[in-house]
């Protein structure tokens, strides 16, 4: 029953970032990336990861996406249409995207027999996650906090300055 | 039960388009938004060799990467609204300061 969900959900992220590449619009852009975040935190809920699939939709499909929207409402301009007007660059993204694609998945190809797929999935994952972050972790937790505050502090001075003129 | 490899080549697959992204589009907020796409691309990677090992660390491993993310397109988002308000364009090709 899970297999069927899985294809549904991959194709739900790969064709959202798909419609992203393709689409014109900024503004629609964002939108198909926020399905392809939500369709991707349904893959990490079958992985038995609950807490991070919530985390998914909470930061990334939630407040991330907020954020560019904002930007995008605020940038609104409506000159960039049809700006692809190199088509060789184009051609040599997909190029370079396919041998990438093929190069990785040789890499990944050799490990794949000595994977297993791992145990039952416990009850108590989110319970042991949070011990693990909270002893094991703790020091980088804390960094991470540091650099939130840091992060926001920069953000809000550099976005806060007044343009040259 | 999904076989590990399934997850794997989903992740290639997101990788490999978030790159395609990144080269394809030319402006900067939605360069951006390919790089985020790279980063959950490694996160389901993560996330997959954590089940297939049966541990917790990756899982613990994706949530510094949201977080760092978060904190990332802050500063990326706000980078790009003072070079709008410098150049009045975010298209990366006006960008040319640095060329020689």
């Amino acid at each position: 029953m899970a297999l069927p969900l899985f294809f549904i959900l991959a194709i739900l992220s790969a064709g959202g970032v798909v419609g992203m590449i393709v689409s014109r619009d900024r503004a629609h852009s964002v939108l198909f990336l926020v399905l392809a975040f939500a369709a991707l935190a349904g893959v990490f809920g079958l992985l038995d990861a609950p807490f991070v699939a919530a985390v998914q939709v909470l930061i990334y499909a939630g407040a991330i996406m907020v954020l560019f929207v904002f930007v995008i409402m605020m940038i609104d301009q409506r000159d960039g249409r049809g700006i692809e007007k190199k088509k060789s660059v184009g051609i040599l993204a997909a190029v370079l995207a396919i041998t990438l694609f093929a190069e990785l998945l040789l890499a990944v190809k050799g490990i794949l027999p000595g994977m297993g797929n791992g145990g039952p999935a416990g009850g108590s994952e989110t319970a042991g996650l949070g011990s693990l972050l909270f002893e094991k972790y703790l020091y980088p937790l804390e960094i991470t906090s540091i650099l939130i505050i840091a992060a926001l502090t920069g953000a809000i001075s550099l976005a806060g300055k007044k343009g040259p003129k | 039960m999904i076989p590990a490899a399934f997850f794997l080549v989903l992740s290639i697959v997101l990788f490999a388009l978030g790159v395609a992204a990144f080269f394809i589009k030319r402006d900067l907020i939605t360069m951006f938004m390919a790089v985020e796409i790279m980063l959950n691309a490694a996160n389901l990677a993560f996330l997959t060799f954590a089940k297939s090992t049966a541990s917790l660390d990756g899982q613990v491993i994706v949530l510094f990467v949201i977080t760092v993310a978060a904190a990332e397109s802050a500063v990326g988002l706000a980078i790009i609204l003072v070079v709008f308000k410098r150049k009045k364009s975010i298209q990366c090709d006006d960008l040319d300061v640095m060329k020689g």
